[in-house]
């Protein structure tokens, strides 16, 4: 007999299978794309400097106790109720003269913040405070501002700031040249100057 | 004519599927070597908040990450209960915090380095007291830009659990 040659293995299946991994490797991959509170920090201070005098009145006082309770004000409060009392004392330019705020809608209580620039929120928390409670105040206090942002936008550009901002964020990177893109940036920092995000945390308590 | 009604008499021939494994072969390894699992291995408990206010963070060569929480179980022997920081791969002691930034931070390009960003990525459940000192080391490295990385979501549910 001559030399047989060997019989050709089948490679049909070979599409399958390295099809049937690509597909495991299609679902079980996911490009993970964190998200997250932007915040800054404020550049270490040196001791001999003297912080600038800052009236009670323009100060929104948040306090985060080690039972996770929230005092605002001296008074405790709802994590529910944050936002709305934030959004109170921030728009509720009682300046007058130079200090007045022209587009507030609050209640002009002389008692309270005088303009939107001049108010700060002080967030103080204890140590033995949950990162939970941290990040939800947090959170509820960047909504005021974002709530108060999007009502000047709407009633400026017509459209709410944090869709105005997606766009700007997202903007093509080859078209960043057009006049289009630059005026978005000037409308997006006009807002973000009538409501500056002002959130000091001062020095955390010891617990 | 009569020439082309000669080839359709017959069976077809069978289309060559032979070089259809290497073209999905290719496929599948470009997908095995594109997608990253994951930056660093994870020695602690990590399970974000829930946040409504977040933004998408830079793209990942622009950013640090910065781990706090408890140590998961297997590690809880070597390294106790209470809320610990993981730095790349190692927990780390609130000291190393600086080194460990301004080294990450010579790593980058030097176009980049100023918009370096730390990602701090902290267990829901840790206390704010590591975070504190965290925060305070990383404005002494002038590392300012931070960022509280949480899941998109309804951030009343981070009380009641």
């Amino acid at each position: 007999m001559a030399k047989r040659s060997a019989p050709e293995v089948n490679a049909g299946s070979m599409a399958d299978i390295a099809f049937l991994l690509l597909i495991f490797f299609l679902v079980t991959t996911t490009i993970e794309v964190d998200s997250g509170i932007q915040s800054k920090l404020p550049p270490p201070v040196p001791d001999e400097v003297e912080p600038p005098p800052i009236k009670q009145k323009n100060i929104f006082q948040v306090l985060v106790n080690q039972n996770n309770q929230l005092l605002v004000e001296d008074e405790l409060m709802e994590i529910g109720d944050l936002t709305e009392a934030a959004v109170a004392f921030l728009d509720n330019g009682g300046g007058e003269g130079p200090a007045a705020c022209t587009y507030c809608r609050g209640e002009r209580d002389p008692a309270s913040s005088d303009n939107p620039d001049k108010a700060v929120i002080s967030l103080v928390n204890d140590r033995q405070a949950t990162y939970n409670m941290y990040v939800t105040v947090y959170n509820e206090l960047v909504r005021a501002y974002t709530i108060l942002r999007n009502r000047e936008s709407e009633a400026r550009f017509n459209e709410t700031f944090e869709k105005m901002y997606l766009r700007y964020k997202e903007w093509p990177e080859t078209e960043k040249e057009t006049p289009e893109y630059d005026k978005l940036g000037l409308q997006v920092e006009e807002i973000q100057d009538l409501f500056p995000l002002k959130l000091s945390e001062a020095e955390p308590q010891e617990g | 004519m009569s020439k082309f009604k000669k080839q359709k008499s017959g069976d077809l021939p069978a289309i060559s599927t032979a070089s259809l494994p290497d073209i999905v072969f290719m496929l599948l390894f470009f997908f095995m070597v594109a997608t990253v699992m994951r930056e660093d291995e994870l020695m602690i408990e990590n399970r974000l908040p829930n946040a409504n206010q977040v933004e998408k963070l830079e793209s990942k060569n622009k950013l640090i990450y910065i781990y706090i929480g408890k140590p998961s179980a297997q590690y809880q022997k070597t390294f106790g209960t209470t809320d610990v920081i993981q730095l790349g791969d190692k927990i780390s002691s609130i000291s190393e915090v600086q080194t460990y930034v301004n080294s990450k931070r010579n790593d980058m390009s030097e176009d980049i380095q100023d918009e370096m960003m730390v990602s701090l990525k902290v267990d829901s459940n840790s206390k704010i007291g590591p975070l504190t000192d965290v925060k305070q080391e990383l404005r002494d490295a002038m590392a300012l830009k931070i960022n509280y990385t949480a899941k998109k979501g309804d951030p009343m549910k981070n009380m009641n659990r």
